[in-house]
């Protein structure tokens, strides 16, 4: 579904991703752990296109995307829900989902905004309030639903769980498990790399802009290297 | 009473021209953060080319048309030459790039045109309307219908229509508004020739009344700008209220103290909104949790 080689990215003339190689199969939840600053966001950025990339390829369905203006990529089916949930704060939490579906304009939008609040009963109950007013957690669920409006094949979610409170975490995470359900490909970024590992099929690490470890995400769990770094234990 | 309905007229008229710049920069607001200050000479090129175009012969509806286009193709290389190389930069940058702008323009226009006041025929003849005791000139009447229009034709863009919330979208989170599909630099551009095309019809609607020369885009951009300010910056209502309230103020003030401070009255509007309301009368008082 999704492949990155060699991948380099630089802010200025300090590189910060150094010959990244990922791929993400189609069904599967893969996570990038790592800690803050390793460069997981700039990651992602290059594959939603919002971040110039130095070299290398990422590949979607087998095209290659590398260039692609970050606003035509949610119409291949790649959609992101970003860092710090960047909802439109003064839009209602409705318009906040419509946008979320801007390539659409066919009946289907409708039903899939129901099934946003389906999903996040929650957001059904705001939904006339301006989406800058919602509690942290709410505007994660919005930053995730307004994302799957795009209909993905396969979503980037960076950080869900950052800043919530452990129930709101579980309750995002049994989302994420739903979405695999429903045949949506995700690419999970996470800090929390307990929880996002005992849900994903795979794992990487990254450090200081490198992949350093991989596996299937049991193995990761059990690996000393990382029980010691990560899982703090 | 005859006397101050007749300034009520009067200062609706004005009004509504204050009005359509205020709608105007909403536009571009809405898209960008930024109040554009060429936005007068959107007016003036509306008026002039009109004008010219007529002069060459070309029928007034099609030279109106004409100079709608064309300033609205103006407006846009303003975003793709000014605007968008600049971005990044600060929005008070920007404004200053704008307000480069508008002299550059004045100047250009100073010199393919000339510096003589112009006016253009009334659409509907001069017979004054007599209602009640005072009378409207038909062309008012033209001004005022316009700017109503316009505004409802933009509320209902922001509301009701998928592009109009992209357009406040991007204003909102350029970031986000990419990452949901929105091509911004294509809202930057229609917001600019859709902000530039309705300057251009105020110019045209009101050039038959205040007459047209190369200069009268700053003091209409100052006025435009305190009527924005008054009705809450970013809000089509907001702009459509504060124009004609800036215009009744105008009108009333020069009726009933002198018309040498009418001038004045602008200015003290936008001390007086910056003082005690800086949100305008319907600018939506921000809550954002972060």
């Amino acid at each position: 579904m999704l492949q990155v080689s060699g991948l380099r990215s630089a802010y200025g003339r300090i590189e910060v991703l150094h010959d990244i190689d990922l791929t993400v199969g189609a069904g599967e939840i893969v996570t990038l752990v790592g800690a803050n600053g390793a460069g997981k966001t700039t990651l992602l950025k290059c594959l939603s296109g919002t971040q110039p990339v130095t070299g290398g390829t990422v590949q979607f369905e087998g095209a290659d995307i590398t260039g692609l203006a970050a606003h035509k990529r949610p119409g291949l089916g790649l959609a992101q829900s970003p860092e710090g949930r960047q909802i439109f704060t003064s839009l209602s939490v409705a318009e906040n989902l419509r946008l979320g579906a801007y390539n659409f304009k066919d009946a289907r939008v409708a039903s899939d905004i129901d099934e946003a609040y389906a999903m996040f009963p929650i957001l059904k109950e705001k939904r006339n309030l301006p989406a800058g007013g919602l509690s942290g957690g709410q505007q994660q669920m919005l930053a995730m639903a307004r994302a799957l409006m795009a209909r993905p094949k396969c979503l980037l979610l960076d950080e869900p769980s950052m800043g919530l409170a452990p129930i709101i975490v579980q309750q995002i995470f049994d989302v994420i498990v739903s979405l695999k359900a429903r045949g949506v490909t995700v690419f999970l970024v996470e800090q929390n790399a307990y929880g996002a590992l005992r849900i994903a099929d795979r794992g990487y690490v990254m450090e200081t802009g490198r992949i350093t470890i991989e596996g299937r995400a049991a193995e990761l769990l059990a690996d000393p290297r990382i029980r010691e770094a990560y899982l703090g234990v | 009473m005859d006397s101050l309905l007749q300034f009520l007229f009067s200062g609706l008229t004005v009004g509504a021209v204050y009005a359509l710049v205020a709608l105007g920069f909403t536009i571009i607001y809405n898209a960008s953060d930024v109040v554009n200050f060429a936005q007068g000479e959107f007016v003036m090129l509306g008026g002039m080319i009109t004008v010219f175009a007529h002069e060459a012969g070309i029928p007034l509806p099609l030279a109106a048309l004409l100079a709608v286009v064309l300033t609205a193709a103006i407006g846009v290389a303003l975003n793709k030459l000014a605007i968008e190389p600049a971005r990044g930069a600060p929005v008070v940058s920007i404004i200053i790039i704008t307000i480069g702008a508008s002299i550059f323009i004045r100047g250009a226009s100073q010199l393919i045109f000339d510096k003589q006041l112009h006016r253009l025929p009334s659409f509907s003849g001069d017979a004054p309307i007599r209602i009640g005791g005072a009378t409207i000139l038909p062309q008012s009447l033209w001004v005022i219908g316009g700017a109503l229009i316009v505004f409802v034709a933009l509320w209902l863009f922001f509301t009701r229509t998928l592009t109009g919330k992209a357009v406040l979208a991007t204003a909102n989170n350029r970031l986000a508004a990419q990452l949901v599909g929105i091509n911004t630099r294509a809202i930057m551009t229609l917001s600019f020739a859709l902000s530039a095309a309705i300057g251009a019809l105020a110019g045209v609607l009101a050039t038959p009344i205040t007459l047209v020369s190369y200069d009268v885009g700053v003091a209409l951009a100052l006025k435009g700008f305190a009527a924005a300010m008054l009705g809450g910056m970013g809000n089509p209502k907001g702009a459509l209220v504060g124009g004609l309230l800036l215009g009744l103020f105008e009108a009333l003030t020069a009726g009933y103290l002198s018309s040498q401070y009418k001038e004045a009255v602008a200015f003290i509007v936008i001390l007086a909104v910056l003082f005690a309301m800086p949100q305008g009368l319907f600018g939506a008082k921000s809550t954002e949790r972060v």
